[in-house]
């Protein structure tokens, strides 16, 4: 611990991917916490896997991948939207068949385009290769995604709790539905530097689902996620740089063993203190 | 002069499906009107129109001479409970006090204000005890009427509610019934959907009668009569006969 925490002091790599990852871990557990109250996990996922021919297409012309990125990833989620909305085919489907779809062009385009592009760093992260650019732009990231949801959490609130309501007072759902896909796709984005494309999905699903275990209030929900979000990153990184593992999985497994916790503690929902509960309860009607 | 609520050549459709044909009415402020018809008629789809919240295909709506548009703040809509996710972690309070969002607008904050006045409307509807609790702790009765108070936070002219008395305890449905009543006395206006077709006397003024057209609107009296029932509910109708809902 003290040796990592010197290292820490000397070597300026480990202070940038120390930040970077906290940074990327509040913002998985904030936006993560509306992704998972809408429903839209999947969509999460497919986001992320969607943003490859992005990133590949930035490298060939020779601009930040953050641009690239961003475009497919926005395209993504029209494209389902279109399929969901003019075909039967259900809106799952119609996820499956166009991320696929999305990531199997970003294969071809790295393996055929530019052979300086590593693959398994886009789709793995690797935290401790972090350069300035990069945490600049995942801060850049952070504080759009935080202003944006501090500035319209009312609006954010309201319409992922009931949007029919949003909707007869004049709230413009759909617009709110785009402004958080564009959220989600620039939190990918900064994700893909420490868990990489794969693991994305666990950072923005799992603190959020720990949090929605613990309380009963979005805005605390929201800040557990985040706190949650940059402990698995500062732990996993430990470990990671401590026993020289990967990364992303150690981030992802750190905050799975947090998940496991709160499902099997968590004072309200946990799965021990409701068979204590039963228990309790099958004593005092024998009395 | 006499404000009214009109509905003129309402029609809206599904996937190419016609739900609602041509739909005309018009009603007078300060009522509280039932919308009844059988399963598929196209109640619900005739409020959320009339609101906006899907498509139509024709036909327009105003509220005391007024467009949608203009009386938008001025509509409480109390959506189906199916609707509703109960497990979203927020607390009853929480809840009543979104109802003070339409007149906030963007970047507002509800205030103690707001606060104190989101408690008032717990209050009205006997909530008030369980103003700490996560909303899905609730009975069904009891998530209405805290739908309900949302409602009266919003401080509207025209209220739309979605089937609010499905499967609720007597005491809820009383509660209800009596603020709606209320309402319409301080002269809101009142849409409600309702499937059960024992008590539409007691409970409204004037009904909408449905089955993708309209078969009749006006007083209760002169829309509750066997023939229209008839053509309306079709095959269950030798059912309603023998509940006694003519008598």
């Amino acid at each position: 611990m003290i040796a990592f925490y010197q290292d820490l002091l000397h070597y300026e790599f480990l202070q940038k991917a120390l930040f970077t990852s906290i940074m990327v871990g509040i913002i998985c557990g904030v936006i993560g916490s509306f992704i998972i109250l809408r429903g839209m996990a999947l969509i999460g996922d497919a986001i992320s896997h969607a943003v490859l021919p992005g990133v590949a297409i930035s490298y060939m012309i020779g601009i930040n991948f953050f641009y690239g990125a961003v475009i497919t990833g926005i395209l993504t989620a029209l494209g389902i939207g279109y399929i969901n909305q003019n075909s039967r085919i259900k809106n799952d489907s119609a996820i499956g068949i166009v991320f696929s779809a999305a990531f199997a062009i970003g294969v071809i385009l790295i393996a055929k385009a530019n052979s300086s592009i590593n693959l398994d760093r886009i789709l793995f992260g690797n935290v401790l290769s972090v350069r300035s650019s990069d945490m600049w732009m995942t801060l850049i990231i952070g504080a759009i995604v935080l202003l944006t949801v501090i500035f319209f959490y009312k609006e954010l609130l309201v319409s992922t709790f009931d949007p029919t309501f949003a909707a007869a007072y004049g709230l413009p759902n759909k617009l709110i539905h785009y402004v958080i896909m564009i959220l989600l796709t620039m939190v990918t984005v900064a994700s893909l530097q420490t868990v990489g494309v794969i693991l994305v999905v666990a950072m923005l699903i799992t603190p959020a689902a720990t949090a929605y275990l613990l309380t009963n209030r979005l805005w605390f929900m929201i800040v557990l996620a985040a706190l949650f979000g940059a402990i698995s990153s500062i732990i996993g990184l430990y470990y990671s740089f401590v026993y020289n593992l990967p990364s992303g999985a150690v981030i992802v497994l750190v905050a799975t063993a947090l998940f496991l916790l709160a499902f099997f503690f968590s004072p309200k929902q946990g799965l021990l203190w409701r068979s204590v509960r039963t228990k309790k309860k099958t004593v005092t009607i024998q009395k | 002069m006499k404000q009214t609520i009109e509905v003129k050549n309402l029609s809206t459709s599904y996937y190419g499906k016609e739900a609602l044909h041509q739909i005309s009415f018009s009603f007078d402020t300060g009522k509280l009107i039932g919308i009844i018809g059988p399963n598929g008629a196209g109640k619900s789809t005739l409020i959320k129109s009339m609101l906006g919240l899907i498509k139509k295909d024709a036909g327009e709506a105003s509220f005391a001479g007024m467009s949608l548009k203009k009386v938008r703040k001025q509509i409480a809509y109390v959506p189906q409970r199916a609707a509703i996710d109960w497990d979203f972690p927020i607390l009853v309070l929480d809840a009543v006090l979104l109802g003070t969002y339409p007149k906030l607008g963007i970047f507002r904050r509800p205030s103690k204000a707001d606060r104190e006045w989101a408690y008032e409307c717990l209050e009205k509807v006997g909530m008030e005890a369980h103003s700490k609790k996560q909303i899905g702790e609730l009975s069904g009765g009891q998530q209405q009427r805290v739908f309900l108070a949302r409602a009266l936070a919003q401080k509207a002219d025209f209220f739309f509610l979605d089937e609010p008395l499905v499967g609720i305890d007597v005491t809820s449905e009383e509660v209800i019934m009596n603020i709606l009543k209320d309402l319409r006395d301080e002269g809101k206006s009142i849409f409600v959907v309702h499937h059960d077709l024992t008590k539409v006397g007691e409970y409204f003024d004037d009904l909408i009668l449905l089955n993708k057209k309209l078969i009749k609107s006006g007083p209760v009296k002169s829309v509750l009569q066997p023939e229209l029932m008839r053509e309306a509910y079709e095959a269950q109708f030798s059912l309603l006969d023998t509940m006694g809902v003519f008598s």
